[in-house]
């Protein structure tokens, strides 16, 4: 909440909310040294929006050939729905003037005060976060969703289920207000984003259920994926996107703590790829490309909360964890018959739900909330006592039952409407003809023994 | 008229063909990618942490169709230069040609190859 707070008093004079001003003119006015902020944030946020291509490779990558335009379609879609859903809802319900700590009602569709420079900076910052969460979602139901299921998913997700929870923690809800610590704070979104996105995920996996072939008399076979070259190209990109995910928070290039996110950030990527790499290497004794790639990923998503309020050597820490954990959720996980074909589940929903609670314990005292001054937030290692770790808990808990209990509403009556997945026919033929009518690669004969 | 089928390692793909323009009676190949086993075993790869078994190996299968004086010629030669010695190294089968043409004269018989 503060930050929107400071960014509309620094826009006007009086500490008053403005009245929009599209041209802009205004609010340079009232504060000559915005551009470079503009510039930061806007370069930040294009650099967010070229981790869906990030995803779309990793997915891609991850899964069989018969299925990779399908797998496109489905990255296109939930960025294009979730631009427009959350321009015409989702802006409103997440930023709008706040009801009961709940939810925002104001600014639909960007119209009256909210046509301003800065409602629009705020809405395109937004945006491309909100279709972060929509598109990991993506890879936990992939090679079996029908396509429409896909549609109206990212619907729902776009208008409702993120923004509401977004408002919560960002949006001047209740979760920010706790009274404990400084409330419950996510710089960029371990939760909101990547754990909300990773549960939602696990909702679909588990009401999808797994793909064809994928247990042989309750044992979980490996069915790899066609291109690790494409897979190793995304996660270079998310790698690369994530600095704008991460330092871009600050919502202002004046303060310098911007290179301190970005070393965070890089850190947790090089700690989680590594200790991936190795917790698996001690178990099978191979060097995994592909969990040493959900690896980087994982200590990109946990760093991703605490990026602003830690040391150096604590994001090395808190990604070589979230490696770890990683590793042996996702075999957990297929243990127990939820088949996520690229592990988004354990990637982004239980490293999100670390990296939230992270905060609690290594916020070390040199930066406030999105702010150079007090408060500053401060966890449990740097005496800030337990109070920051139970609104981290707090948040956690509440991220969990909402991301999954909403998934699991959503797509159970999907599917008790009109079936959520696709023929056993269409699954074994592949979804790009069948869906699709076209297949990704027709030069190439695509037969896979399954 | 026979027609020599090997089925051989990929990578001896190249020595064979050069081996067999020297050779006499021969006057080309078809070239298909395939995947097989005989006595060799499969290897066990790795996804994601999960092992699979891959016991279907790459193979190339050429098709050599020749009169049959040169037959025994070309068959030394693929096997000479084909070998390796380890296990999965391939075979050859020989079959019978009934009739042979060209397409883009009509010919038939010996004079089509």
């Amino acid at each position: 909440m503060r930050k929107w707070v400071i960014l509309l008093t620094l826009m006007s004079n009086t500490g008053l909310a403005l009245a929009g001003d599209p041209s802009g003119i205004e609010t340079l006015r009232h504060n000559p040294g915005l551009p470079v902020d503009y510039i930061w944030v806007l370069v930040c946020a294009f650099l967010v929006m070229f981790m869906q291509a990030g995803f779309a490779m990793l997915e891609a990558g991850f899964c069989r050939s018969k299925n990779v335009a399908n797998l496109i379609a489905k990255n296109l879609i939930d960025y294009v729905l979730a631009s427009l859903v959350f321009f015409v809802f989702g802006y409103a319900l997440m930023v709008g003037n706040d009801w009961k700590g709940i939810l925002g009602r104001s600014g639909w569709m960007m119209l009256g005060d909210a046509y301003d420079v800065g409602k629009y900076l705020q809405l395109f910052w937004m945006t491309v976060f909100c279709g972060t969460a929509a598109t990991i979602v993506s890879g936990a139901v992939a090679e079996r969703l029908k396509f429409g299921a896909y549609l109206l998913y990212t619907l729902i997700v776009s208008s409702l289920i993120y923004p509401i929870c977004g408002h919560w923690i960002w949006g001047g809800g209740w979760l920010a207000k706790l009274p404990f610590g400084v409330g419950a704070v996510d710089f960029a979104g371990s939760g909101v984003v990547h754990a909300l996105g990773g549960l939602v995920g696990l909702a679909g996996a588990y009401v999808l259920g797994p793909r064809y072939g994928k247990y042989r008399n309750g044992a979980p076979q490996a069915i790899p994926g066609h291109s690790l070259a494409l897979a190793g190209l995304g996660v270079f990109i998310l790698w690369f996107g994530w600095f704008g995910f991460n330092a871009g928070s600050t919502y202002t290039a004046q303060h310098l703590r911007i290179s301190v996110i970005a070393v965070n950030t890089n850190l947790a990527a090089a700690a989680g790829g590594l200790s991936a790499l190795l917790a698996c290497l001690f178990k099978t004794r191979r060097w995994d490309v592909g969990l040493g790639l959900n690896g980087v990923i994982s200590g990109l998503v946990a760093i991703t909360a605490p990026c602003a309020w830690v040391e150096g050597w604590a994001s090395v820490l808190i990604g070589a964890v979230a490696g770890v954990l990683m590793y042996q959720s996702v075999r957990w996980l297929e243990e127990r018959g939820i088949d996520d074909p690229v592990g988004a589940v354990s990637v982004h929903g239980i490293c999100g739900l670390w990296g939230i609670l992270s905060v609690g314990i290594f916020a070390d005292g040199t930066y406030g909330l999105y702010s150079c001054d007090p408060p500053f937030v401060k966890g449990l290692l740097y005496g800030g006592g337990f109070g920051q770790l139970i609104s981290q808990s707090v948040y956690a808990v509440v991220l969990f039952i909402w991301a999954l209990g909403t998934g699991l509403l959503m797509f159970k009556l999907m599917d008790r409407a009109f079936g959520i997945r696709v023929n056993p026919e269409v699954e074994i033929k592949g979804l790009d003809v069948s869906e699709h009518h076209i297949s990704a690669y027709p030069e190439f004969s695509t037969k896979g023994i399954l | 008229m026979k027609k020599i089928e090997a089925i051989i390692r990929p990578e001896r793909l190249e020595a064979v063909k050069e081996a067999l323009k020297a050779t006499p009676g021969y006057c080309g190949m078809s070239v298909t990618a395939i995947q097989g086993h005989g006595r060799q075993g499969g290897i066990v790869e790795q996804f994601r942490g999960r092992e699979f078994k891959v016991e279907m190996l790459p193979k190339v299968k050429v098709e050599i169709v020749c009169s049959d004086e040169h037959l025994e010629g070309l068959v030394s030669t693929i096997l000479s230069v084909a070998k390796t010695g380890e296990i999965g190294d391939g075979k050859i089968f020989i079959y019978e040609v009934l009739d042979a043409l060209r397409i883009r004269t009509g010919e038939r018989g010996k004079g089509a190859l």
